[in-house]
């Protein structure tokens, strides 16, 4: 049996890690956003899937990922439009208009699968670019500098967004709207329109996780791709503390902890395969648990805006 | 009281809707002169899974082209039925419709099959993958001895990974993907017992994401060759194909056309033998009774070698041997 | 104690008394909805190049068309009945209860217990008996979510989709050797199912070659009993409050966190029922697939029904029909089955995203009836 504490098995579990993490590392990012603003959107998972179909297809037919990427992005803007017109604009319930948004996108990516595709197909995803340089050094060369495009952008949006949310007045005016409506409204900030904004960010950011998961990650599509990972993008934001480093961080443990479960079953640890792969799960339920986090949620989470009524 | 307003309410709306949809309360009946024999399926995942029900749907299009087409034998079906329910009435329903052998395509459906059958007593029921036919009279049971190609594909495994490591990814260590696991661990011990095999089982048969992670698992840790089963296992087939150097091994369906140049052989089922016997049979009037198990020995379950793929010809050899050996009962996959 | 009402949702029934022009509306809108929704899909048929009217006309069929069709849809409606009152209560108390899939494991796997083992209890015993462990081991699952909401304040929309997941993989376990049938284990096939139940556990059919069991009853007889308990009892009383307004529950006194936990937890033991239903009366054993997606269906149920205990009750018998009557549509037509959660999914947005219009058209009418009758008793 390989020693478990091996340099092979520790790069090994890291190089796994960042790669699950990257698709989680833009829905949640994304999800940020949308609710830093005020507005839960569990549609995630749904606009994952639908925008993986359509980036899968794109390449498909084209072999062109950066079309594939596109055609993601475009499909996450239009759901985040649906989401929130209905979510802003008709003040629906946040939890159900994106459960709602989950299941249309559940099915119309697998009747779309099935009428234009038909039967499982791999395509040519992003292929691995080497960093000049870094891509040698030893043990964390080909961990972090040997991965395709979507990976690198992945993390580089974690600063970027810290930037865009601590540093700008755009992000002020997202946090000032999320905190305190009409407060916001009162100083002749929309609303609404930051909230269009933040929720069609997020939108097309978990566009880009499903082109993620669909050209980089698994470089296939088939019905229900994600396999619910969107809703663990939404957990991961609570789990961050709204805060895009606080979500690297949880996205980092998630794939840690999915990544180590399966290195215990290539090993041959003797645990049963389904209590290895709960432990994700009860990982997440725990940190989410003990870290003390609560007091950054934005207080007019999940809650509709009234103009002039508050 | 709320309750009666809720209710009159409720009427109201059935009524007005039943009106408004009545127009197409025209259910398309049998027609035409010379009637054509009628199939129905009903099956838990999509006809185009590459895997289960892929193999099911094929076997039934390739006896429907054989037979001359919709006008000889109608065909329908019903996909993604994991609603076990959902597919018990579809069965009834298809039954009811007059079809002459309705097939629950899923081991879950066996209970509904044994209370549906004896209300249709003209009907043939088949189902698998089991061998209990409950002492019906107008049921099939049908199951594959998925381990005997399992057994095989661990053989040229053995011999051609150039590693020395193998993996198996697995959804649910459950019926078939249990079954093929254990004949293809045996196949390779028993060519090579010096080989180190590692399974991984991700709990679902649908999480293609996690199969793709738990496939580059196993080539990070050195695996030269991998196997699995399930739907999800497309994910895996992904993994080797972007490694590039990992061979693939099949199971239920052909899985050649995913990754051609590493899908070095896939055990397929094949059904038509069995569906064109229950045919006959039901023809000639017997409409169950029997359990049927596809193995190699009667041709139900095949080895597809890829043409793509060359395999040298002494490991071929020992792959016919082996396929032999299990017909013959010199080999038993699974003891 | 006079509390006021958020002015965001179409979950409030507390309207004024005899106002039938209101209660049209609420009732009637995610009935406009599901139209609105299949008015869509109908392109999405045509594209298909299917006849939607065709397609519609054997979804009604099937679904209230024939007594096999009518049973069927109430077979569906049983589960979909208990898990939406589940979220009801808990939607009363101001939490979503995402956690229907791993509450309806975790009771089916109680109630599987309990029959196995104490196989040769009398009926009248052993049915009760299985039902209370339902019960109990869902109330459980929703106990964990609820008590980590109440102490540590996590978000239970999280922590129940986390259960759910915990819950499918126990069940797998369970299912691979623990509770795995041993005729299976002697045949060689190695199902993921349990042994079969005993008769004394099975709940009677009630229609000859249907599958409608006397489960629907005991759902039906919770639809009631849920109502009473929200609106006749104290207990009731509080949860609405806190739903109501938490800070004005608090200053009176009312323990919000207690009360979302309670209501979490009874909202699991319903989804455990549901559960334990599902297996003496459908498939007498517990198998992989068994929740059939009603965790999340129920929630839609709920919501058709104007999360009101009573409102579920024809919802999810139209919900359930209309489930079974896309079915049948699929088989009419052999489209894909998946345009069936496209459907769905329109459903749920139409609908959820017709709560403002409901809002302002009742706002507009009080104030008109405002300026008519001013002495007339308006809530804020």
């Amino acid at each position: 049996m390989t020693n478990i504490f091996s340099f092979e098995v520790l790069s090994g579990v890291l190089r796994t890690m960042i790669a699950l993490s990257t698709p989680f590392l833009f829905a949640a990012l994304g999800e940020t956003f949308s609710q830093l603003s005020g507005v839960v959107n569990l549609g995630v998972d749904g606009i994952m899937l639908l925008a993986g179909f359509f980036a899968f297809y794109a390449v498909l037919l084209t072999g062109n990922v950066w079309l594939g990427l596109l055609l993601a992005m475009f499909i996450g803007l239009l759901m985040g439009l649906i989401m929130s017109l209905v979510s802003v604009t008709l003040k629906a319930q946040q939890g159900i208009s994106g459960i709602g948004l989950q299941i249309f996108g559940l099915g119309m990516s697998s009747l779309l699968f099935k009428v234009l595709v038909g039967t499982v197909k791999t395509v040519s995803g992003f292929a691995p670019i080497k960093i000049p340089l870094l891509g040698d050094i030893p043990f964390f060369g080909p961990i972090l500098f040997r991965n395709n495009f979507l990976v690198y952008a992945a993390f580089l949006l974690v600063p970027v967004s810290w930037w865009i949310l601590e540093k700008t007045t755009l992000g002020l005016k997202i946090k000032a709207v999320g905190q305190n409506p009409a407060a916001a409204d009162s100083v002749g900030i929309n609303v609404n329109r930051i909230r269009y904004f933040s929720v069609c960010l997020g939108a097309i950011l978990a566009g880009v996780a499903g082109a993620a998961l669909s050209i980089s990650v698994a470089n296939l599509f088939q019905d229900n791709l994600t396999a619910g990972q969107g809703f663990i993008a939404v957990a991961l934001v609570y789990f961050g503390g709204w805060s895009p480093i606080g979500v690297l961080g949880g996205a980092l443990l998630f794939s840690f902890a999915t990544s180590a479960q399966l290195w215990l079953q290539v090993l041959g640890i003797q645990v049963p395969a389904s209590l290895a792969v709960m432990l994700p799960y009860i990982l997440t339920i725990i940190v989410l648990t003990i870290s003390v986090n609560r007091g950054k949620q934005p207080a007019a989470l999940n809650k509709q805006f009234f103009r002039g009524e508050n | 009281m709320k309750s009666n307003r809720i209710f009159v309410a409720f009427l109201l709306l059935a009524v007005v809707a039943s009106t408004a949809f009545a127009v197409g309360d025209k259910e398309a009946g049998a027609t035409g002169a010379a009637k054509p024999l009628r199939i129905a399926v009903v099956m838990p995942s999509a006809t185009t899974d590459l895997a289960f029900s892929q193999s099911m749907w094929s076997a039934l299009l390739k006896i429907q082209a054989e037979m001359g087409g919709p006008s000889k034998l109608e065909l329908k079906y019903s996909e993604n039925m994991f609603n076990v329910p959902d597919a018990a009435s579809a069965l009834r329903d298809y039954a009811s419709q007059g079809f002459d052998i309705v097939i629950g395509h899923g081991s879950q459906y066996g209970s509904s099959i044994r209370e549906i059958a004896p209300d249709f007593p003209t009907t043939v029921f088949a189902w698998g993958t089991d061998v209990n036919t409950f002492g019906l009279p107008n049921v099939y049971a049908y199951t594959a001895a998925a381990e005997q190609g399992g057994y095989v594909n661990g053989v040229l495994a053995a011999l051609l990974t150039k590693t020395g490591k193998i993996g198996v990814t697995g959804p649910v260590e459950v019926g078939d993907a249990k079954t093929y696991i254990i004949g293809f661990v045996n196949g390779v011990t028993a060519t090579d017992a010096r080989i180190t095999i590692s399974k991984t089982w991700t709990g679902s048969f649908s999480d293609v994401a996690l199969m793709t992670a738990a496939a580059k698992t196993h080539i990070a840790s050195g695996a030269g060759a991998l196997t699995g089963s399930s739907q999800s296992v497309v994910g895996s087939i992904g993994a080797a194909k972007e490694a590039g150097n990992v061979l693939w091994f099949g199971t239920q369906a052909d899985q050649a056309p995913l990754a051609s140049g590493l899908v070095v052989a896939s055990q397929v089922y094949d059904w038509t033998g069995m569906i064109k016997d229950i045919i006959a049979n039901q023809k000639s009037g017997k409409l169950g009774g029997d359990a049927y198990v596809l193995t190699l020995a009667n041709g139900g379950l095949k080895i597809a070698y890829n043409p793509s793929y060359t395999i040298p010809a002494a490991v071929k050899a020992k792959a016919e041997a082996a396929i032999q050996a299990i017909k013959s009962g010199a080999i038993k996959a699974m003891p | 104690m006079r509390i006021r009402l958020p002015r965001t949702t179409s979950t409030d029934h507390e309207h004024g008394k005899g106002d039938w022009f209101e209660f049209m509306l609420r009732t009637s809108f995610p009935f406009l909805g599901v139209f609105a929704a299949l008015f869509i899909s109908a392109f999405v048929l045509l594209l298909l190049k299917t006849n939607p009217i065709v397609a519609y006309g054997a979804m009604l069929q099937g679904a209230f068309g024939s007594i096999n069709g009518l049973s069927q849809s109430l077979v569906k409606a049983t589960p979909l009945l208990l898990v939406g009152l589940g979220v009801c209560i808990a939607f009363k108390a101001s939490v979503i209860n995402v956690g229907g899939e791993g509450q309806i494991i975790l009771g089916s796997i109680a109630g599987t217990w309990m029959a196995l083992t104490f196989p040769d209890l009398p009926k009248v015993v052993l049915i009760p008996a299985c039902m209370t462990a339902g019960f109990l081991a869902g109330a459980f699952w929703g106990f964990i979510p609820g008590m980590l909401k109440a102490r540590f304040k996590v978000n239970e929309i999280l922590s129940t989709i986390m259960m759910n997941s915990i819950a499918l993989q126990l069940l797998n376990f369970l299912l691979q050797g623990p509770m795995m049938d041993p005729e299976g284990i002697k045949a060689g096939t190695f199902l993921a199912q349990s042994a079969r139940l005993p008769e004394s556990a099975w709940l009677a059919r009630l229609v000859p070659r249907t599958m409608l069991h006397s489960g629907v009853y005991v759902a039906l007889a919770f639809a009631v009993a849920v109502y009473i308990f929200l609106w006749r009892t104290t207990i009731g009383y509080q949860i609405r409050a806190v739903g109501l307004n938490p800070q004005a529950s608090h200053y009176s006194g009312i323990n919000v966190p207690f009360n979302q936990m309670l209501s979490l937890t009874l909202a699991g033991g319903l989804s455990g029922l549901a559960g334990v239903i599902e297996v003496m009366g459908v498939h007498r054993r517990i198998l992989e697939g068994l929740t059939g997606g009603y965790g999340f269906t129920g929630i839609v149920a709920a919501l058709l029904g104007s999360l009101h205990p009573l409102g579920v009750v024809p919802a999810s018998v139209l919900f359930g029909g209309l489930l079974v009557g896309a079915n049948t549509m699929q088989r009419a037509v052999q489209i894909p089955s998946a345009l069936i959660n496209a459907i769905l999914g329109l459903i749920v947005l139409f609908v959820s995203g017709s709560a403002l219009w409901i809002h302002q058209i009742i706002k507009k009418r009080k104030t008109a009836t405002m300026v008519v009758s001013p002495t007339k008793e308006t809530q804020a």
